[in-house]
C-alpha cells in the first residue's frame, strides 16, 4: 500500500497495525462469544465513587480543576503512596493528574524525549509503548523478557538491546500481558543497572494494588531510584475506574514539570467529576480493593490450574489479572491459536504477539471474568487444544 | 480461616474441592476446617436468598417496633426470649432509641402479621406500645440488591 497520496502524516501512517485492533473485529462478529480478551475488570467502580461523582454534578462542578489536577487529590495521591510504597513526593510539584495512565504514559515519553533518543521497552509490553515513543519522535528497543526468568526482564538482555541512544526504561510491573512481577533484588539490579547508563526509567504500576504475592515493590521506592524515576499509576485495575480516564504520574519536579507543561496545552486537566470521584475512593474503598483483590486471585489459582490440567505450560502470574501460557505444543502460532480457538470453540484470547514479537508461542487469558464463564472458557479451551495438540 | 468464611458467605454451595482450587490449599485442610467451623457453630448453616417478590408465593414483612418495661434482675433479655420463639418472628433486635425492640415479622398476609400482633405481640404482660411498618418493596436484603440491575457491557477485546 502506497502512503504517498496519504493525507495521513508518515509517521502515524508508518505504525503498525494494532495486533488487539485486527482480532477486536474478528470477536466482534461473534457476539456469544466468551471473551477471555479483556483487559479491564469486569467489577463496576464502587459506589462511594460513583455516589460522589454525582455529587459533584448535583453541585455544578462543571468547570476545569488546576492543570495538575484538584489540591485535594494531588495531597490524596501523594499521602497514599507514602502509605502503601514508602513513597515521598511534594503533591504540588512532584504530582500530576492525567487522563488516565495511558496519557501519563504519553507525557513521559514525549516530555522526555529529544528526535532519535531511544527507549528501552521490556516485551511483551502494553500495546501503547512503541507507538507512543514513535510518535514523541523516539525509538523503541524492544528487550525480550522469558518465561525461564519468569518474564522479569534481565540486566543481560538490557544490556544487549541498549545502544547510545538510549534515554528511558519502560518497564510494567505487575506486567500486562504476562502477570510478571519483579522480585525486589532482580529490580534492584535493573535500578542500579539504568543508573550507571544514565536512564530514566518510566515506571507503569498501574497494577500495583493487584499483586497477590505479598507486597509490591515500588521501582521508585528503591535506594537512589526516587530521582530518575516516573512512576506512573491510576484509578482504572484496582479501582474498576477504567471509563472515567484518570490516572497519574509522580516523579522529580523537572520531569513532572516538564509533561505537565504538554499536558496543560493538550488536554488541560483531567475529569472534575472523575478527579472528584477518586478523591473518595482513595480514601474509602480499601474494603472493595480488598475485596476484588481476593476475588482475582481466586480466579487466578483457579485459571492457572485449568491452563496446567488441558497440558499447557503456565507460568504462575503473580499480579494483574492476566495469564499468558504458552501453546508451544499445539504446534500453531499465537496467531493461529486465537484464531481457531474463537472459530472452534467461540472464546477470544489475545495472542501473544500483540504485545511484542516474543510473545510468539504465547497468548493471553484475561481472568478478569467471573468465575462461571472462566470456567466454562476454560472447559471449550481443554477441548480445543486437546483437539489441536492431538 | 477468614477467606473460607468470605468465600462461603458469597457462596454456600462452593465445595471442599472448589474452595481448594480457589484459596491454593489442600482439600482435606478445608474440609476439616469447615467441619469445625460447623462444629464451633461459626457456620450456623446454609441457605439460600429466596427473592419471595418473584416467586408464586406470598411472604410479607413486618417490622414492629415494640416498647416493653425492662424486668427486674433480666433487663430485656426474658421478654425477648419470650418473643423470639415464636414462627412468625423473622428477626430480633435490642434497639436504642425511642423504642426497644425491633420484631421482624413474616406471614403470608398484612392481615396475618397484625393478626400476630394483636394477639401475641401487643397482649405479652411487659409490653407496652407496639407500631407496624410493613413492607411495601425489598431492595437490598442482607447485602443482596434485590431489584433488576442492568447488565454492564465491556468490550470484547481491550488492551
Ligand atoms: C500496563 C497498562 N498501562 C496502562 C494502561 C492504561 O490505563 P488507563 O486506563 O489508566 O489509561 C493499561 C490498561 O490496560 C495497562 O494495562
Amino acid at each position: 500500500m502506497s502512503t504517498s497520496h496519504s493525507r495521513v502524516a508518515k509517521r502515524v501512517a508508518d505504525l503498525p497495525p494494532s495486533g488487539i485492533r485486527k482480532f477486536f473485529e474478528l470477536v466482534e462478529r461473534m457476539p456469544d462469544a466468551i471473551s477471555l480478551a479483556i483487559g479491564e475488570p469486569d467489577f463496576t467502580t464502587p459506589w462511594r465513587g460513583r455516589e460522589s461523582a454525582i455529587y459533584s454534578l448535583e453541585k455544578g462542578h462543571t468547570h476545569y480543576t488546576p492543570t495538575r489536577g484538584l489540591q485535594e487529590l494531588r495531597d490524596a495521591v501523594a499521602s497514599y503512596l507514602e502509605r502503601r510504597f514508602g513513597l515521598s513526593y511534594h503533591p504540588d510539584r512532584e504530582v500530576l493528574i492525567t487522563v488516565g495512565a495511558a496519557e501519563a504514559i504519553d507525557l513521559a515519553l514525549r516530555a522526555i524525549l529529544n528526535p532519535g533518543e531511544a527507549v528501552l521497552i521490556p516485551q511483551p509490553c502494553f500495546v501503547s509503548y512503541p507507538p507512543c515513543t514513535v510518535l514523541a519522535g523516539g525509538v523503541p528497543l524492544p528487550v525480550p523478557t522469558r518465561v525461564e526468568h519468569d518474564f522479569q526482564v534481565q540486566v543481560s538482555d538490557l544490556e544487549a538491546a541498549c545502544d547510545d541512544r538510549a534515554r528511558a526504561l519502560l518497564m510494567c510491573y505487575p506486567n500486562n500481558p504476562t502477570g510478571a512481577v519483579m522480585d525486589r533484588e532482580a529490580l534492584e539490579g535493573v535500578m542500579r543497572w539504568a543508573e550507571q547508563n544514565d536512564l530514566i526509567v518510566i515506571a507503569d504500576e498501574i497494577y500495583a494494588e493487584l499483586h497477590y504475592d505479598g507486597g509490591h515493590v515500588s521501582a521508585a521506592a528503591l535506594p537512589g531510584a526516587r530521582d530518575r524515576t516516573v512512576l506512573i499509576g491510576g484509578f482504572s485495575k484496582a479501582w474498576a475506574m477504567t471509563g472515567w480516564r484518570l490516572g497519574f504520574a509522580a516523579g522529580p519536579q523537572d520531569l513532572i514539570g516538564g509533561m505537565a507543561k504538554v499536558h496543560a496545552y493538550t488536554v488541560m486537566c483531567a475529569p472534575t467529576m472523575a478527579q472528584e470521584a477518586a478523591l473518595d475512593v482513595l480514601y474509602g474503598c480499601d474494603g472493595e480493593v480488598a475485596a476484588m483483590r481476593r476475588e482475582y486471585d481466586q480466579r487466578r489459582r483457579v485459571i492457572v490450574r485449568r491452563l496446567r490440567d488441558m497440558g499447557l505450560d503456565c507460568f504462575e502470574p503473580k499480579g494483574a489479572f492476566y495469564a499468558f501460557p504458552s501453546i508451544a505444543r499445539t504446534g500453531l502460532t499465537s496467531e493461529q491459536f486465537a484464531e481457531r480457538l474463537l472459530q472452534e470453540e467461540k472464546v477470544a484470547v489475545v495472542p501473544g504477539t500483540a504485545f511484542g514479537e516474543c510473545g510468539e508461542g504465547f497468548v493471553r487469558c484475561s481472568y478478569a471474568t467471573s468465575l462461571p464463564t472462566l470456567e466454562e472458557g476454560m472447559a471449550r479451551m481443554a477441548r480445543f487444544v486437546a483437539r489441536a495438540a492431538g | 480461616m477468614e477467606d473460607i468464611l468470605l468465600a462461603l458467605e458469597q457462596d454456600g454451595r462452593l465445595t471442599a474441592a472448589q474452595l481448594a482450587e480457589r484459596l491454593g490449599r489442600p482439600e482435606e485442610d478445608i474440609k476439616k476446617q469447615i467441619a469445625k467451623l460447623e462444629a464451633e457453630k461459626v457456620i450456623r448453616r446454609y441457605r439460600a436468598v429466596v427473592d419471595w417478590d418473584k416467586s408464586d408465593s406470598e411472604r410479607v414483612f413486618g417490622f414492629i417496633e415494640v416498647r416493653v418495661s425492662p424486668q427486674r434482675g433480666q433487663g430485656f433479655d426474658a421478654i425477648a426470649a419470650r418473643i423470639m420463639e415464636f414462627p412468625e418472628v423473622h428477626s430480633l433486635y435490642l434497639m436504642s432509641g425511642t423504642y426497644d425492640l425491633m420484631v421482624v415479622v413474616q406471614g403470608k398476609t398484612m392481615r396475618e402479621v397484625a393478626y400476630f400482633v394483636a394477639e401475641r405481640l401487643a397482649p405479652l404482660e411487659s409490653v407496652l406500645s407496639t407500631a407496624t411498618h410493613f413492607v411495601l418493596k425489598r431492595y437490598k436484603v442482607d447485602g443482596d440488591i434485590m431489584v433488576e440491575r442492568t447488565e454492564n457491557k465491556r468490550l470484547p477485546v481491550t488492551p
